[in-house]
This record gives structure tokens, sequence and C-alpha cells, in this order.
């Protein structure tokens, strides 16, 4: 249990002190830029919130990835169905004026959620299915969803002037309302939170979730003991798919209001990291999108001090995930059981990637 | 438009051979599409540039290999991670260098070869025999690969790491270096691709100037069923399709250019659903390798 908080901070650690080593290749003092990004995403009260405005689709993805890691699932297509989760939202969106405030949100918070479980489990399909590994068919996914988002927002739900590749605005019974406005915090990252307590119930309180994670430890395992292993893969990356979409849902819903091209600067990539960093636990997933939510956020304040550009985050993300998954190799563990003298099971299920024909 | 993505497939198609699966070739295409423009700008020179690029591709690729090859971990994760690094790496140093004006820096073309008369036949010339010493190269590449793998013992070890690890292994055919082996020509040949897209396309460097090609030279391997004359095929057609969605964006047509951009993921899909999914693919694809 121990190494289990130890581990990641000192991956952290690690990687802040290779960060420096490339800050000080570039010319810039490491304490002024990690400086700037501290102060750019808690240096006040608004860039606080902002802060958790921005974590909070990292924390619908991050719940995505982690479900399907923890099953060996390697769900890479967070990001196509976060956008095809919020073009259902923005697609329904500006038709639910006259219903209820009440109505219309769970409505288009419900199409969004549909929309990723529906990219997610064709995913889960091809694999139950058709033996098609989801690690291509979830980043060719991602590339499909990119253009879909690209032609609706050019073509058939193009804003009515055609001035603009932007979608209508939807409704305004559908926006999730901004609390302590000015700042943009709204309720979904209420409902982020309680979905990341509802997934560690999920996952490690009920059999599905038992199944979940044996079909990740030992597939051929798991099939032995009674897991229908097709069923389950379809219904885990539905699931998958329709957090990540719900996601999408609450940014078109509460933030951006309607679709464009690029809407995610990649929050589903940056969710494996979030992930890892949590070690695939729904409820350590909330502060690790809280961290990474930070360093988006101070980044722009980082760019305009220190003259580094926000792809920084980038490298820090890339880097987590690597130190990370060197932390769970079999040399490391022998290292850990040394000094700690425990025996965990690696984050990352350590079974095959692909399965063999 | 074919060249990149072939270049960077035809390396995907040996480290695939030996049983591993890179999809961080974004990362070391964009690496050394970073290296080739950096050194070529500042050097002057086409040749240090794309001497660079190929140190770059592998030195991204060796990252991968000390994690996946040497402490197994999980490709698929690993491989995004890469890529993500890369991408952020010459971002950052891209704004450092050239700084923030969005300014293009432009460097010299490679030098095209028009191969002697050939190049003067009508309409065929222009199109097959005139062309950069990087193009022959590659489409040089696809019957030397084709004959490496499937014609001679090296090919045979490749491939025997890649169906059965274990036996490979027993019978002393060194599963890690094999792995390693096709990990830095593979690095080299993505490097070079990158250097392409730089040098000889655009003649600049943007962010992310790669823009998914490492992701269509991986669905070029499966839609080429893990055969070279195949892979050529697909990414002509892949190439094709790219090619084609300028010009239908000019033109302005009834058809949505996001379909032909979509067409090579899409057609990947279909053909993977099609063809009973992994059949053509190495047996022991993507699984590490741990000796017991």
């Amino acid at each position: 249990m121990l190494s289990s908080i130890v581990k990641p901070f000192a991956a952290l650690a690690l990687a802040a002190a290779l960060i420096s080593i490339v800050l000080a290749a570039l010319g810039a003092s490491p304490i002024g830029v990690f400086a700037a990004l501290a102060g750019g995403a808690f240096g006040s009260w608004y860039a606080c919130v902002d802060t958790l405005v921005k974590s909070t689709p990292l924390i619908f993805t991050g719940l995505a990835v982690s479900l399907a890691f923890s099953g060996a699932l390697w769900n890479i297509g967070a990001d196509g169905q976060l956008m095809i989760g919020a073009i259902a939202a923005g697609a329904i969106g500006p038709h639910l004026g006259d219903f209820p405030h009440l109505i219309a949100i769970v409505i288009i918070l419900a199409a969004g959620a549909l929309g990723g479980a529906a990219w997610g489990g064709f995913a889960g399909w091809l694999r139950a299915r058709r033996d098609v590994n989801e690690v291509i068919s979830t980043i060719m996914l991602n590339f499909v969803a990119i253009q879909a988002l690209s032609w609706v927002v050019h073509g058939p739900l193009m804003e009515p002037s055609g001035a603009y590749p932007t979608s209508a605005p939807i409704a305004s019974a559908a926006q999730l309302e901004f609390y302590f406005a000015p700042s943009r915090l709204n309720l979904g990252m209420l409902l982020a939170i309680v979905l990341a307590g509802v997934c560690y119930l999920l996952m490690f309180n009920t059999s599905a979730g038992f199944e979940l994670r044996a079909m990740g430890r030992n597939r051929r395992a798991a099939t032995f003991f009674g897991v229908r292993i097709p069923a389950l893969t379809v219904w885990v990356m539905a699931l998958s798919g329709a957090l990540s979409g719900l996601g999408g849902a609450v940014q078109v819903s509460a933030i951006s209001h309607r679709l464009y091209e690029k809407l995610s600067p990649g929050w589903g990539f940056e969710a494996i990291a979030v992930a890892l960093v949590a070690r695939l636990n729904p409820l350590a997933v909330v502060p690790a999108a809280l961290l990474f939510g930070a360093l988006d956020n101070g980044s722009q304040a980082m760019q305009r001090t220190q003259g580094i550009s926000p792809e920084l985050v980038q490298v820090i993300q890339g880097l987590v995930i690597l130190i990370i998954l060197a932390f769970d190799t079999p040399a490391w563990s022998r290292l850990r059981e040394q000094i700690f003298g425990d025996d965990e099971q690696p984050a990352v299920p350590a079974v095959a990637a692909l399965p063999a024909a | 438009m074919a060249t990149p993505i072939l270049l960077a497939a035809l390396g995907e198609l040996l480290v695939e051979e030996s049983g591993v699966v890179n999809i961080g070739i974004e990362g070391a295409m964009l690496s050394g599409a970073f290296a080739a423009l950096t050194i070529a700008y500042f050097s002057g020179s086409t040749a240090l540039g794309l001497a660079g690029a190929i140190v770059a591709g592998v030195a991204i690729n060796a990252i991968f290999a000390v994690l996946v090859v040497n402490l197994a971990v999980n490709q698929v994760v690993t491989g995004t991670a890469v890529s993500i690094l890369a991408l952020g790496l010459t971002g950052v140093f891209y704004r450092k260098l050239f700084g923030v004006t969005g300014k293009a820096f432009m460097v010299a073309p490679i030098a095209k070869i028009p191969l002697g008369p050939l190049a003067r036949i009508p309409l065929l010339g222009p199109v097959l025999f005139d062309h950069n010493p990087l193009v022959y190269f590659t489409f040089i590449l696809v019957p030397a690969l084709w004959y490496l793998i499937a014609r001679t013992r090296y090919g045979l070890r490749l491939r025997a790491c890649g169906e059965r690890p274990e036996a490979a292994d027993a019978l002393g055919l060194g599963v890690i270096a094999t792995r390693w082996q096709a990990l830095i020509v593979s690095g080299a040949l993505t490097g070079l691709a990158g250097a392409f897209l730089t040098l000889a396309y655009a003649n600049t460097f943007v962010e992310n100037i790669s823009a998914g090609r490492g992701f269509v030279a991986l669905s070029v391997v499966i839609v080429g069923r893990w055969n070279s004359w195949g892979l050529a095929a697909a990414s002509i057609l892949f190439g094709a399709a790219m090619a084609l969605q300028f010009g239908l964006q000019a033109l302005g047509t009834v058809v949505p250019y996001q379909l032909f951009l979509a067409l090579p993921y899409a057609l990947t899909l279909v053909v993977l659903a099609g063809f009973g999914g992994q059949a053509a693919a190495p047996s022991a694809l993507g699984e590490p390798y741990r000796r017991q």
C-alpha cells in the first residue's frame, strides 16, 4: 500500500528532474518555469477555479481509460469517443429550447454518453466478434471522429449564417450554469467526482468489477472461471466510451456551447497519463486529473513569462507515462520488495497487448 | 504523398515481423522531421539534415526499445507515450529555436535527380523517373525488404522472433537482439520519412507536421497484409486519397473532403473486420517477451 502512494510521486519527481535538464538545455530556469506553472494554476481564486474546469474532461476520460485498462482493453480511443459524444450533444443541443432546464440537461448529457458508448462499443464489438484488436480500431476511430467533427461543423450542423466553421449554439435550457460567475465552475465537475465514486464501487464492490479485473490479469484463467469475455468486452468498451462521451457533452453543455474543430486538445491521450498516475484507481483519478489540469492551466502563464511553449506539458505527460511503466517492471519490483517488503501487482496488467492468432 | 507513408510503413513492417507493434511511429517521424529541418537550416547541408533525421528517429526508437524489448512493458502504452513525448519536445524546441512569430523557416528542397532519358518519356517520365533520391530509395526498398523477409536466413530469424519467440530463443536466435535491430532500422527509416516531410515536401517545419501519417503507416501495414508489395499498393492508394482531398477542397464539390481524409482509417477497419482480424499478422505480435 505504501509504495502505491510513493510510486506515482517518485515518478513525478523523476519527470520533474528530467524536465529540468530539458529546460536547462533550452536556457530557461527550471525553478522559474515550475513557479510560473504553479502560479498560473493556483495563483489566484480565478486560476484555481479554472484549474478545476480544465481538469473536468480529464476526470471523465481518465475514468474511461482506467476502466478499460483494468480489463486489459487498451482503449486508445477516448479522444474519438469524447468527440462523438460532443457531436451528439452539439447536434441535439440547439433543439432543446422548449424543455425544462433539468430535462434538457439530462437529454443533452445522455446524448453525449450514448454517442461515446456507440463509438467505444463498436470497437468492443469488433474485438469480441471480429477479432479486431482494440488498439488499432480505437486509433482508427479517433481519426474518423476527427474528420466527422470537421465535416459536421462545415456541413450539416454549421451555424445558420454559414460564416464560421462552428455549429449553432445549444439552447440556454441545455447549458450547465456557471456557479461563482464570472468563473466557469459548473456542476460538470461534481458529476465527474460522483462518477469516480461510482466507478470505484463498480470495479471493487461488484461481481462485474471482479470479472473485469480478472479479465485484465489473465484472460484465459477468467474464461475458465466462467467470465463471458466477449460480452464483458463489449460492455466495458461501451461504458468506457460513455464516460468519455459524457465528458464531451459536459464540455459542450457547460463551456463551449457549440461544436468546433479541434474541440479536444488531446484529453483522450492525456487521460492515459492521468490513469497511470492514478494506478487505474478511479478515486485516485480525481487528484491525478487535477494535477494535469493544473499543468494545462499553468502552461499559459508559463508561456507568457518564461517563453516556453505549452507543449512542455506534453513532454511531462510522455515522461510520466514512460517512467511509471519502467517502475512496474520486474527489476524494479525486486528492488521495491527489498526496500518496502511488499508484493504488489503492477498498475497495468502485464498481459499481451494483442491477442495471439 | 505516398513516399513518407511507405518509408515509415516498411520500417514498421520489419518491427512487426519481429513481434513488436510500435504505435509510436508518429513520434519518430516528427523527431526526424524536426531534426532534418533544424540541422539543414543551420548547417546549410541537406545531407547533414538527413543524417540528423536518422539519428533522431533511432534515438526515439531506442527509448521505445529499452522499455519494450528489455523491460518487456506494455507496447501500446509505451508507443503512445513516445508519440506524446516527441510531439511535446519538437514543439518546445521549435518555439525556442525559431521563435513564436510563426515566420516560416525555409530550406532548400532535396534536389531531384531525373533518371536520364527515362525522365523525358511523355507523361510517365515526370511521374515515375523525376524525383529526389529518397523516393527512389523507398521504392527500391520494397523488393529489397520482400527478399530480406521472405528469402533470407535473417528474414527467417526475424519471423521466428515474431511467431514463436520462445522457440527462437531456444534455438539461440537472440530475440532481444533481433527486435533491437528491427527497431533501429525502423527508427532510421521513420526518421527519413520525417525528413521527407520537411526537406522535400513542406521545406519548413510546423508543429505536428506529420499530422497522423505515422498512424496511416500503421494502417498501411495492416491493409497491405504484412507484405512489402501490399504495403506499396496501400501507400499509393492512401497517398492518392490525401492528394485528392486537396483538389476537392479547392473545387468545393458536394463530396465532403473529410471523407477522403477518413478513408485510410475507415478502410483499415473494414479490412480488419472483413478478413478475420489478424490472420496475416505475426502470431506473437505485441506480446512482451521475457526469458524464463
